[in-house]
């Protein structure tokens, strides 16, 4: 097999692109199962939610699915709320959670992708916006604005999103429970509280990511399981609860998959974030950046 | 006879344990004979993770764990079960949806059947006798879950006698338990023995110590400063500056 | 009663009833009973790793496709008799799950679980690629045309080979369930590293229990290409048998048996009917919703409640 010098730049900034996307469909993830130990595997149907949404009101309106995304993002908040008020109350404090809320996620995810079929049919749906059509080129490398413009609000959404975590009271609390909840109870924060308010942060993020996604590719309700394992490699590969190794592991994912879709074909993509996420499960599962 | 009384059941020599830069047990020796009562208390730190070390659920990093002229080695914590060393919780934990006799059931079938031939119908025998030995025949088929925390306690010694060990430790058996239920269970401990079982006894309860050790061993820091007999080691210099400063 | 007996019992059933059967000049009943006995075995032997041993598998269709694709290959090279196939299918996919469980079960639970979401989605992609079992496409899996035991139609033999697999499955759930082994499952689930320390071989238990429940999952698979009589990756991966071998143990009850087949006849009757009446895609919804609402409200499914009503009877 050769390497072409202009494909092989072109893969990598294909993937370095993809993996700033990525990171924004992760980074909920590292929140909710990497700092709050919420095996949240619904979150990916809380992305495409995000497509949908963003495709009614784009068709609607004409607005920018992404300035959508970030209007409604204090929905995708109150949801995330209720949603861990459920799981709390029937799960967390019975001491369920690794069964039954498991189980309940996925049959959140599964009704989400059902009911979602059942409203919009399996058909392919996508948003034109004005620069989807856009290429900027440098020499060989492309640019297309369709991706870039997501990679740009989505590293600046992760870095806003650490930035927060590590520079707020709020954040640092969320810090702080994932590492001692009793001292924190101690400090007179309500642990739970917390825990929640971290979660509806996370999907407030799902929802803002599903946006980016329809502007990259057309959107169908099934393909949120496509990236329940990617998702799920990248924080893992970060290392659990991590922002930044969250964004590195987005990175490598990215260009791993760039580099198989343009060598091996696209069909073997999917593979690649699986196949990465069984080995970091099996040999490192504490990660590239691991605590 | 009094040769193989001699030889030690358990031999802990050079154990250290590090998490990460803070070093919980450092360079620990620890000889336990067939039959002695030992505690290790009354305070101090490194006393659970010892009792980790010796039970397999933590990795020591140096140093060597005989047991019964075995080296332990990197033995998973079942396979020291069965060989003749059970444990204790601090906090107990029952297998909340099986029943109380069930409980003991575990241990009988999985380790004590190990060295003694157990039937079927003998197995549920000799739990009941062990729930009698505790106290807790009445509830013998009420679910583990809706037990108060004293008869989870109770449970909790039970399971690892079910185990029919040479060595029992029981890390924090009496926290929180009152004086009457305190000698019961110092009751039942000290029947252990006539039995030939050994016990190590991490302990708070400055009676229990008192009353029930034959030997004291001192952790402080991950260091052990004293080991010997009750009154030697209240008398120890290191223990009185250790607990109440210089 | 003796595990012997009990297998005597159903192994007696189920060829009294494949005898039964032959009454029924019907044959959109056999379709109908093969999915639903289909969806026994896997909720049974979900149950056996989820229920016993307290490990979500999510990627049944794995293993169930891992059966049914072993078939397709075996079709395809040699020309397998039936029997053949269900045997290989089986090792195969109790083979898979052995080392997805070797990979991933020396850690906490979780990670057990997310890595058979993505077991499911490389075998698939593996599937897609690979042409010789037909790729993307799918491949025709043609009936042979002569029948065995003088049955009239080949979906006879496929029902009743179905019947015989779920008496087996049935009589193993039971025979671990009341096994020491079995005992030794259930104090994983309550509580590993408890369990551990009363000398249950922890790791060892829950190898076994992967092997065997992903063993079964990839039986019920085995007959499936003869059944559709053509197979796509599609229809063998499909999420429905993630999530209904999941749904009919929680709301049959997970901790018997008995729950998983409850659980299987009620949600597999159900779906056939509205399959018929309304649609594929609300039948799917109603199994989501079922599955909610049983585990937020009603956690120990309906065995719970039964057990619930004896207990205050006694």
């Amino acid at each position: 097999m050769e390497f072409p010098t202009a494909l092989v730049l072109n893969a990598i900034i294909a993937g370095l692109l993809l993996g700033g996307f990525y990171a924004a469909l992760s980074v909920g993830i590292s929140i909710s199962f990497g700092m709050l130990d919420v095996v949240n595997i619904a979150h990916p149907a809380f992305i495409i939610l995000g497509s949908y949404i963003a495709y009614i009101v784009n068709g609607w309106m004409g607005v920018d699915p992404i300035v959508v995304s970030l209007v409604v993002s204090p929905l995708f908040f109150a949801l995330g709320i209720l949603l861990y008020r459920i799981y709390y109350v029937c799960f967390e404090r019975r001491g369920q959670e690794s069964l039954r809320g498991l189980a309940f996620f996925f049959g959140i995810l599964f009704i989400t992708e059902v009911a979602l079929v059942l409203i919009f049919g399996v058909d392919y749906r996508m948003v034109r916006t004005a620069y989807s059509e856009t290429t900027w080129r440098l020499g060989p490398v492309d640019f297309p604005m369709r991706l870039v413009v997501p990679f740009l609000v989505s590293v600046t959404m992760v870095v806003g999103v650490q930035l927060f975590l590590t520079h707020t009271f709020f954040g640092r609390a969320v810090l702080a429970v994932a590492q001692d909840p009793l001292a924190l109870r101690l400090m007179g924060v309500n642990p739970t509280r917390v825990k929640g308010l971290a979660f509806a942060l996370s999907i407030a993020t799902a929802g803002v990511a599903g946006a980016f996604l329809i502007v990259i590719q057309p959107v169908q309700p099934a393909i949120g399981r496509e990236y329940i394992g990617l998702v799920f490699a990248i924080c893992v590969l970060g290392g659990m609860g991590s922002i930044w190794g969250t964004l590195l592991g987005a990175f490598v994912l990215g260009i791993a998959e760039s580099f198989t879709s343009t060598f091996f074909g696209p069909s073997w993509a999917p593979a690649v974030s699986f196949g990465l996420l069984l080995a970091a499960l099996g040999f490192k599962p504490s990660g590239l950046l691991g605590r | 006879m009094a040769d193989q009384l001699n030889q030690p059941l358990l031999q802990v020599s050079g154990v250290t344990k590090r998490f990460g830069g803070f070093t919980a047990l450092d360079n620990i020796d620890l000889i336990v004979r067939p039959c002695e009562r030992l505690v290790i208390g009354p305070n101090g730190s490194g006393k659970s993770t010892l009792v980790n070390c010796i039970a397999g659920t933590l990795r020591n990093e140096g140093g060597s764990i005989l047991f019964d002229g075995r080296d332990l080695g990197s033995d998973p914590p079942h396979g020291r079960v069965r060989l003749g060393l059970a444990r204790t919780f601090q906090i107990p934990r029952p297998f909340v949806s099986m029943s109380v006799l069930d409980n003991l059931c575990v241990p009988l079938e999985y380790a004590a059947r190990q060295h003694i031939k157990l039937g079927k119908s003998e197995i549920a025998e000799a739990a009941m006798h062990l729930l009698e030995q505790v106290g807790l025949a009445d509830k013998s088929h009420a679910l583990s879950r809706g037990l108060t925390q004293v008869d989870m306690r109770k449970l909790e010694l039970a399971r690892a006698m079910a185990a029919k060990p040479k060595l029992l430790i029981s890390d924090e058996a009496m926290a929180g338990l009152s004086a009457s239920e305190v000698d019961d269970i110092l009751v039942l401990v000290s029947g252990l023995q006539q039995q030939g079982v050994a016990v190590i006894m991490i302990e708070h309860v400055m009676r229990a110590v008192m009353k029930f050790s034959e030997r004291v061993a001192v952790l402080v820091a991950g260091k052990k400063i004293a080991d010997g007999d009750p009154q030697s080691v209240v008398d120890n210099d290191q223990v009185i500056k250790a607990y109440l400063g210089e | 009663m003796k595990n012997r007996t009990f297998a005597a019992l159903a192994f007696a059933t189920a060829v009294a009833v494949i005898a039964a059967s032959r009454l029924i000049p019907n044959d959109y009943f056999f379709s109908a009973a093969y999915t639903v006995l289909q969806f026994i075995i896997l909720a049974t032997a979900w149950n056996i790793l989820g229920g016993y041993t307290g490990y979500v598998n999510f990627g049944s269709a794995a293993f169930f496709a891992t059966g049914a694709y072993s078939s397709v290959f075996l079709y395809k090279a040699l020309h397998a008799p039936l029997v053949v196939m269900i045997v290989t299918g089986t090792l195969a996919a109790g083979l898979l799950g052995l080392a997805v469980g070797y990979l991933t079960l020396r850690m906490r639970g979780v990670f057990f679980a997310i890595a058979t979401l993505a077991l499911a989605v490389v075998l698939y992609t593996f599937v897609v690629n690979w042409d010789y079992v037909g790729g993307a496409r799918g491949a025709y899996i043609i009936q042979p045309r002569v029948i065995p035991f003088g049955l009239p139609r080949y979906i006879h033999l496929l029902y009743s080979a179905m019947v015989l697999m779920t008496a087996l499955a049935l009589v193993i759930a039971r025979a671990i369930e009341t096994s020491t082994i079995g005992r030794g499952l259930a104090a994983i689930r309550d509580d590993e590293l408890a369990a551990e320390c009363a000398g249950v071989p922890t790791l060892r238990l829950k190898l076994f229990s992967a092997t065997v429940s992903g063993a079964l999952m990839g039986m019920a698979g085995t007959t499936f290409p003869y059944y559709l009589a053509y197979i796509e990756p599609s229809a063998a991966f499909s999420l429905s048998y993630a999530v209904n071998s999941i749904a009919m143990p929680l709301i049959g009850g997970m901790m018997s048996w008995v729950g998983p087949v409850i659980g299987a006849v009620l949600l597999g009757s159900v779906q056939q009917i509205v399959q018929v009446t309304i649609s594929s895609a609300w039948n799917l919804l109603i199994v989501g919703v079922l599955l909610v609402a049983f585990v937020t409200l009603a956690p120990n499914g309906i065995m719970g409640w039964v057990d619930a009503w004896r207990r205050k009877r006694r």
